[in-house]
């Protein structure tokens, strides 16, 4: 059943083509029904590729050019269980998001609709190519639509200020991975992933390949917005509309990871297999530092939604670290993050633009609290199944620093938004709630998808066998002469282990830690609110101005740290991998 | 094979980001963008060319003879159509930003910091 491969990419854009034809000549709600139909068949047939992909990698050629005697010139999907998630995922949550937005968005809903069908079509072929440069096609195709979406409020200059950080500090990034991606295709003459792993398999690593890993890991931190190259993710949250925001913070940012997951596993991994000790600790420094950073940052803040933004880059830290222990247990650990803070995160920007349409009603703090506590990760709430992963998969690898510094950057975020909802629902002292201006909207809808999204989230560690199918997807994921022989040979793969439906057990460990860190959480909380200046009047005083002037908008600022990250980057693994 | 494209290129992605860094003016800026992206053309051809190499089109051609690659020529016109479609978007939100702010200069309009 290769022809469903491609329905999730083609069905939102050609939903979005036939709402462009039907501007102004069919009624309102016939453009809903398009947009909003096509999005839950893309997920349908999403799922389905996905209860498929658990026994075999699917694969589809376009235009019937499959690969001859192990050759592939031609263009591939090829689904695995973690690739079909993540398009599972993209489609469930543009989904919510655009139901949210029927009632929320004002103005050009049209078009509106249309950028967010791009953008899932986009995430979902990125997460499904076999193909490197089509990765690069995919992931701009994703960065053009979500410029536009960040900037889409054009009445404030802060939105366009937002949107062009974004569009240009990631434009650059996009130019690092095609910049790596020719140097690899002058090396190996392939763009198919199984191909070039394979090449360089037999060859000795040379500094091409070295400056081609270095660019293309440089330019998917970017986008993942990992320190050094994060400034441009809080500036463009914090002005998006909500919904925009679920999908920005629920998708867009995590497929910087998967492209890195993504393309280590199938390329670097060959040439570099040796050296992994060295590549894996550079991206777990990185990961720990944007954890810790993120952290620090939110609890800085006085604009809920910015503050939420800097909790995503806390936790897009602590899922880089999940990838970096190269593990199956760590990339299965990031997955099923990724799936919970999607949920967690997504669900608490929802709530943010509720806040835009009632004033910090009451009865949303419940939901608030609750989100903000499953987001710390307390045992089985939350994202705690994937954190505590992370902690086995260090664990395993014989490293015992990471965890704590893990948990309590989790922490730090938490009492942050922790505070926040005390702010603006009691004292109501929160300065200019989401930087938007108030509209009408039916309230039952937002709470609606809000609740859903965060009941989700906090749920997703109770699910039984998730914790082993996100083992075995990380299994798979990581296989790459498995996965060659299958994409270049079409050799059946081994039959399918058999799964338990069982609640993954965690260690004793993760368990004292995810308490304490929830105890944590609260405590900063309860000082901070108690002592709100004692940052700014403390020894601290210097270090948090600085943080606060190295954040500082200009674009060209952005872009001299990402040149600096990169020729670092680049220069470690020049000397390390020789 | 000569080592000069990869220095012009290499040299074309560095003067754009120099200009990208100092720019302040947003128009100026997103030439700048253009210009980065241009090194990516010049490093893409110079992986496909092949010494003595015509077009790599075959119709009415003897078999056997060379051409230069035409994979990376379709990547750089990819690569074209997507640069094109940042250009128009930035320069469409540096109009926008004109109107509301009155400026064009990328430190000024800077509201969102720290």
């Amino acid at each position: 059943m290769s022809w469903l491969l491609p329905l999730p990419v083609v069905i939102p854009l050609l939903a979005g083509a036939l709402n462009t034809v039907l501007d102004h000549v069919a009624p309102k709600w016939m453009h809903h029904a398009v947009t909003l139909g096509a999005m839950a068949t893309a997920l349908g047939f999403s799922i389905v590729i996905l209860i498929q992909s658990m026994s075999s990698e699917t694969l589809h050629w376009f235009g019937g050019w499959t690969p001859r005697s192990g050759v592939a010139l031609g263009i591939a999907f090829a689904a695995d269980p973690l690739g079909a998630g993540a398009a599972v995922f993209t489609c469930a949550l543009t989904l919510v998001a655009l139901v949210y937005s029927v009632t929320f968005i004002e103005g050009e809903q049209r078009k509106y609709d249309v950028l967010m069908s791009a953008v899932c079509a986009a995430v979902c072929g990125f997460a499904l190519s076999a193909d490197i440069f089509n990765l690069f096609v995919w992931l701009e195709l994703v960065g053009v639509a979500g410029y536009a979406l960040t900037g889409f409020d054009v009445r404030r200059v802060r939105a366009l200020q937002g949107a062009l950080n974004f569009s240009i500090v990631n434009s650059v990034g996009g130019y690092f991975v095609l910049t790596g991606i020719g140097l690899l295709y002058a090396r190996t003459g392939a763009l198919d992933l199984a191909q070039i792993g394979r090449t360089l398999a037999g060859q000795h690593a040379n500094g091409v390949v070295i400056v081609a890993m270095a660019l293309i890991v440089s330019g998917f931190l970017c986008k993942a917005a990992v320190v050094p190259f994060h400034f441009w993710l809080a500036d463009a949250y914090a002005v998006a509309p909500a919904p925009v925001c679920l999908v920005l913070a629920g998708i867009l940012t995590d497929i910087g990871i998967f492209g890195i997951a993504r393309v280590w596993f199938t390329v670097f991994d060959a040439p570099f297999g040796t050296h992994q000790r060295l590549v894996g600790d550079t991206l777990l420094w990185l990961g720990i530092c944007t954890a810790l950073l993120g952290g620090v940052m939110a609890l800085l803040q006085s604009n809920v939604k910015r503050l939420l933004a800097y909790s995503v880059i806390c936790h897009i830290g602590i899922i880089l670290a999940g990838v970096a222990l190269l593990s199956s247990k760590g990339v299965a650990g990031a997955a099923t993050m990724v799936l919970a803070h999607g949920f967690l995160t997504g669900g608490l920007f929802l709530a943010c633009g509720i806040l835009v349409v009632r004033r910090a009603p009451r009865w949303l703090a419940g939901l608030w609290f609750a989100g903000t506590l499953a987001l710390i990760g307390p045992p089985y709430i939350g994202i705690y199944l994937g954190h505590a992963l992370i902690d086995d998969a260090a664990a395993e690898a014989g490293r015992h620093w990471p965890q704590p510094l893990l948990w309590l950057a989790g922490a730090l975020a938490g009492a942050a938004l922790l505070r926040a909802g005390v702010e603006v629902f009691w004292r109501g002292e929160h300065d200019d709630v989401g930087l938007e201006e108030p509209r009408e909207a039916r309230v039952g809808v937002l709470v609606a998808c809000t609740a859903l999204l965060l009941v989700a989230g906090a749920v997703t560690s109770l699910v039984p066998g998730l914790g082993q199918r996100a083992h075995y997807g990380a299994d798979r994921f990581r296989a790459r002469a498995e996965y060659a022989d299958r994409v270049l040979h079409d050799r059946p793969m081994k039959t399918t282990p058999h799964l338990p439906v069982v609640l993954q057990p965690t260690s004793a460990e993760s368990l004292a830690y995810a308490s304490g860190a929830t105890l944590l959480a609260v405590l900063v909380a309860l000082l901070s609110l108690w002592r709100p200046r004692l940052a700014r009047r403390s020894v601290l005083r210097p270090a948090v101005a600085g943080l606060r002037a190295v954040h500082s908008g200009v674009i060209g600022d952005y872009v001299t740290w990402m040149v600096v990250g990169t020729a670092v980057i680049g220069g470690v693994w020049a000397i390390g991998l020789r | 094979m000569s080592v000069l494209p990869y220095l012009v290129a290499a040299w074309i992605c560095l003067v754009g980001l120099y200009g990208i860094v100092t720019s302040r003016h947003l128009v100026h800026l997103a030439l700048c963008l253009t210009i980065t992206q241009s090194s990516t053309y010049v490093l893409l051809l110079a992986i496909g060319y092949v010494k003595g190499g015509g077009p790599p089109i075959f119709k009415g051609v003897k078999l056997g003879t060379t051409a230069v690659d035409p994979v990376v020529q379709a990547l750089t016109l990819t690569d074209i159509v997507v640069s094109v479609a940042v250009l128009a978007l930035i320069l469409a939100l540096a109009l926008d930003v004109h109107e509301r702010a009155g400026t064009m200069d990328p430190d000024e309009i800077a509201e969102l910091k720290g």
